[in-house]
């Protein structure tokens, strides 16, 4: 569970993760910004269906992979937050269409 | 497991010595050694590190050079029962290989390779329509017209085969020395000297050489040079989708070999080349070649354009010139054997051949015709032609 | 190529924006070559200086000093004229060979090949020279429990401060050892964040084995602050010292942290649990472009090979910084300009001599910056039940490997960690082998009883990053649209 430090300023920015609304912060990855609304499980694993959630935070443990604006697999800790960005968890294996 | 090293001045003395650890050598190896023949088999990295361990896994008596057929038939039997042989079902999974024709005229050439091979006396091919196309694969382009399948086809694990004809080998008795290269082949008196760079020496009268993309330096020091060309065919691997294609699919007009494993990652692949750097036993890929595979892809499977590439690479092989192995006896030389050029197509042939190879060496004949695969062949002809 | 030269023609494209990279693009860049520096983040910083640009954390005491420093460098990187691609994904890096003809059947001077994606477009582009700046990534810390939810790097956990102003709520434990673990520790302080333990896992007899290292390491004129900010968290905190036997306990997401000291298991409740042994060079780039690579029996990483300038094995690439052997940050700045002065002298640019002289300063300086490093090395190496775990301990977390399955492998005859690999796949999923690959490593060494450097490593595979297929396949093939690409 992680908190905003109260001297963390600047306007929010609505996105939303499996469909219900968040806010995240200028600046905040999609990784963050689900660890700072409370969203510490991301996905399940192919291999076994064990979750996982964001670990490294720099682009090399590949266990924050979620689905961003439809497309899959993405790190979401290398990815910024934007406006209306539709975040999902991920259930295993994903769609090969997406 | 592993035969620890044998001082220059005491030779070990096996009844053959096997040149190379791919499936090939231990195929030959384990066939030897179900004979009761003490084999030792060299290796000069570890067991299955290039080719064997590797390639695209695709055990496929499609599309194979007339030459071929009455082996890859007879391995294909082998395939099918290969827990009775290795006590590891290998991955070995049998949902037919299917090869796509994208236009009439392709379908066209399909149909005239079944009436080849009826007329030579083999049926295991067959031309699929769109409709039955489309239930075998049903993830494939719109524009495909139909096929060629060979349903009892499929595809198998490579490293987990070639490990497996290793273990089961040793069980039987084979011993395996690996991390040293062959440096001297000579015979003297009847016997085999083999002198490899970790400093030991193995006396045999029976040699077989199995040593894949290196095996024109074995026969060069026999007096039997071979046009030998070293290729590295690139493969590349998808992250886990979940299952949607159960056979191996090829094309027709172009060059492809695509496949699902059970664990849902996707193997593409079909022998775009990139370069083979045999000496530092390395491979460079070519992205410009590996993206026109993926176009490949692209095309006849619009459902994996967003699938995530994690990884390419490639192996070593040996291409002959006209695409076949060489299999049997040396030409110049007696008590020595040679299975080697596989020209990127010798996975599902391994059983076979080290079957055909333990029937030449303790038999000194095999039921199964050869002849097109003699090094003789190539006699007169250049040397290696790539390093 | 058509001799015609492209619109993105550089001389040298640095990999990486950290320290390293930031100082070898902006000396090399302001001695007149031109230079791409092409980073994975959107500002440059690389993950020590991580948002320095641009993080919410205001009050500068927090971050502290020498985080600060970090935004010193950007100014002349400005002034160089480097060219600065941030959101660059580079996935391979290729130096075709001299032998046999070309394919494209152009002639003039070989060049590296750099595969790399921007927006989700890939592009191949092509310079003369290449500098990896690729960072350290942390040691991989093998628990039993350390893939729950709940769990992360301490490393993760200070990018989370640095880019988003977050800090953990909830109990929340740091287990480990090494000086990062203390900095976060400190920084947490300032911040008022709540830290319920810290389970010191430096194994006792290390202090017996630096304390000879003791007066070089007191002697470095950046290290002695970290000493003052761990007593000052020691005595602030709860520091529990001697901690063995780790593990992180919950059913989907972590509930508790149980851990052993002096041979009674204690059991702490936990919301979050921030791992930390130390950190490792980032070296699949280079390792997957074919440069040679030696096992540093000290650091216990396996580092590229490089010489005194940063030049790998494989001509054309240098590696500066973190990624070619752990220095720390002051000493990436000084290692990325020689890396900087070296490329300008084999393009010609400067002679030896002015190289060498040039080199002064920042070779003195480096010597400055690495002063003391063996004393935290020896102190900081992890205790080996957490470099050789237990066998019902994942090692190998794309794949859910554990440590019983790769000695059983070993067992059967797998010498080293490429046919593990081929064996049981550990190392085959997305991540490559970043997370699995020391452990791998020593886990065979020490199940064989050899030294690592007998074992080997992975062998690394392009993309080290993955890409889609739909990239792959529209790669631009002619210099017009590689052009057409890269100029978004």
């Amino acid at each position: 569970m992680f908190r905003r430090l109260p001297e963390v300023a600047g306007d929010a920015i609505p996105f939303t993760i499996d469909g219900r609304p968040a806010s995240a912060r200028a600046g905040d990855s999609v990784a963050a910004a689900l660890l700072a609304n409370g969203v510490t499980t991301c996905r399940n694993t192919p291999v076994s269906g064990a979750p996982r959630g964001p670990y490294c935070m720099m682009g090399v443990c590949f266990d924050c992979l979620v689905t961003i604006d439809g497309t899959g697999n993405r790190q979401g800790c290398q990815v910024r937050v934007a406006p209306g960005m539709a975040v999902e968890t991920q259930d295993g294996k994903r769609e090969v269409e997406r | 497991m592993t035969a620890t090293a044998t001082g220059t001045g005491t030779p070990s003395r096996p009844d053959v010595i096997v040149i190379g650890g791919g499936l090939h050598g231990c195929s030959a190896a384990l066939h030897l050694s179900m004979r009761g023949v003490r084999v030792l088999v060299l290796e000069k990295d570890h067991v299955a590190r290039h080719a064997s361990g590797v390639n695209a896994g695709g055990v496929r008596q499609l599309g194979r050079h007339v030459a071929e057929l009455p082996l890859t038939v007879a391995a294909m039997a082998l395939w099918h029962r290969i827990g009775e042989l290795v006590d590891d079902d290998c991955g070995f999974e049998s949902h037919g290989q299917v090869k796509v024709a994208e236009t009439e005229a392709e379908l066209a050439t399909l149909h005239a390779r079944v009436a080849e091979l009826r007329a030579l006396g083999f049926s295991h091919e067959e031309v699929v329509g769109r409709d039955e196309l489309r239930s075998l694969v049903p993830a494939i382009a719109d524009h495909c017209v139909g096929a060629l399948v060979s349903r009892g086809d499929g595809a198998a694990i490579p490293f987990r085969t070639t490990f497996a004809f290793r273990c089961k080998a040793i069980a039987l008795g084979a011993r395996f020395q690996e991390g040293g290269a062959v440096t001297r082949l000579a015979r003297r008196g009847g016997l085999w000297s083999v002198e490899t760079a970790d400093g030991a020496r193995h006396e045999a009268p029976v040699v077989v050489n199995c040593a894949g993309a290196w095996a024109d330096r074995i026969a060069a020091q026999v007096g039997e040079p071979v046009p030998l060309e070293v290729i590295a065919p690139m493969l590349m691997i998808t992250a886990r989708v979940p299952p949607f294609i159960k056979p191996v699919v090829g094309a027709t007009g172009r060059t492809l070999s695509f496949k699902q494993f059970p664990n849902g990652t996707v193997l593409i692949g079909g022998g775009l080349l990139g370069r083979a750097v045999r000496d530092e036993n390395r491979t460079e890929l070519d992205f410009a070649q590996v993206s026109v595979n993926a176009r490949t892809v692209w095309d006849l499977f619009p459902a994996m354009r967003g699938a995530t590439i994690v990884r390419a690479w490639a192996g070593i092989e040996a291409r002959m010139p006209d695409q076949i192995p060489v299999i049997g006896p040396s030409g110049t030389e007696p008590g020595l054997y040679h299975a080697f050029g596989f020209s990127a197509h010798g996975f599902q042939l391994g059983p076979i051949v080290g079957r055909i190879t333990a029937d030449l060496i303790t038999g000194g004949a095999t039921d199964l015709p050869i002849a097109a695969f003699r090094i003789g062949r190539f006699a007169g002809a250049a040397g290696t032609i790539a390093a | 190529m058509s001799g015609q030269a492209t619109r993105f023609d550089f001389d040298i494209a640095v990999i990486g924006a950290g320290p390293a990279g930031l100082a070898a693009a902006a000396l090399a860049a302001g001695r007149g070559a031109s230079v791409v520096l092409l980073d994975e983040q959107a500002e440059p910083g690389g993950q020590i200086y991580r948002a320095v640009t641009e993080t919410p954390v205001r009050d500068r005491k927090v971050l502290g000093p020498d985080y600060w420093h970090g935004a010193e460098l950007l100014g002349p990187l400005r002034d160089s004229g480097a060219v600065h691609w941030p959101g660059s994904v580079v996935w391979s890096v290729a130096r075709p060979r001299e032998d046999g003809p070309r394919k494209d059947g152009a002639d003039g001077p070989r060049r590296i090949q750099i595969g790399l994606s921007r927006n989700g477009v890939a592009a191949l582009l092509t310079v003369r020279h290449v500098i990896m700046a690729t960072g350290a990534l942390e040691r991989p810390f093998p628990i039993p429990g350390w893939t729950l939810p709940g769990v992360l790097g301490a490393g993760a956990a200070q990018v989370l401060l640095k880019t988003s102003g977050l800090v953990p709520s909830g109990a929340t434990v740091m287990a480990g050892s090494g000086p990062l673990l203390w900095l976060l520790a400190w920084q947490y302080l300032q911040a008022g964040a709540r830290i319920d333990a810290i389970l010191d896992t430096t194994p006792r007899e290390n202090w017996r084995a630096a304390l000879p290292l003791l007066p070089g390491f007191l002697r470095s004129p950046y290290l002695g602050k970290g000493m003052k900010l761990m007593l000052e968290v020691r005595r602030k905190l709860t520091v529990i010292g001697n901690v063995t036997g780790l593990r992180a306990q919950g059913d989907g997401v972590l509930k508790s942290v149980t851990y052993s000291r002096n041979g009674v298991e204690q059991r702490l409740p936990a919301d979050t649990l921030l791992l930390h042994q130390g950190v490792v060079p980032n070296l699949n780039l280079a390792n997957a472009t074919g440069c040679a690579q030696r096992w540093d029996e000290v650091q216990r990483c396996w580092r590229p090979t490089t010489d005194d300038w940063g030049a790998t094995s494989v001509e054309g690439v240098a590696l500066a910084g973190d990624g070619a052997g752990i220095g720390g940050a002051r000493a990436a700045e000084e290692a990325g300009r020689l890396a900087a002065l070296d490329a300008l002298h084999r393009l010609g640019r400067i002679d030896r001599t002015q190289r060498d002289e040039a080199a002064a300063p920042f070779r003195a300086a480096l010597d400055r910056a690495l002063t003391g490093r063996a004393f935290l090395d020896t102190l900081y190496r992890p205790a080996e039940p957490f470099r050789v775990p237990a066998d019902d301990t994942i090692v190998c977390r794309c794949e859910e490997i554990t440590a019983g399955a790769v000695r059983e492998a070993v067992r059967l005859g797998c010498s080293g960690p490429n046919q593990a690999k081929s064996f049981l796949r550990c190392g085959m999923g997305p991540c490559q082998g970043r997370l699995c690959g020391p452990t791998v490593t020593e886990v065979i060494a020490a199940e064989r009883g050899v030294s690592p450097a007998e074992v080997g490593y992975y062998r690394l595979r392009p993309p080290v990053k993955p890409i889609t297929l739909a990239e792959l396949a529209a790669l631009p093939k002619t210099e017009a649209d590689i052009d057409a690409v890269l100029k978004h």
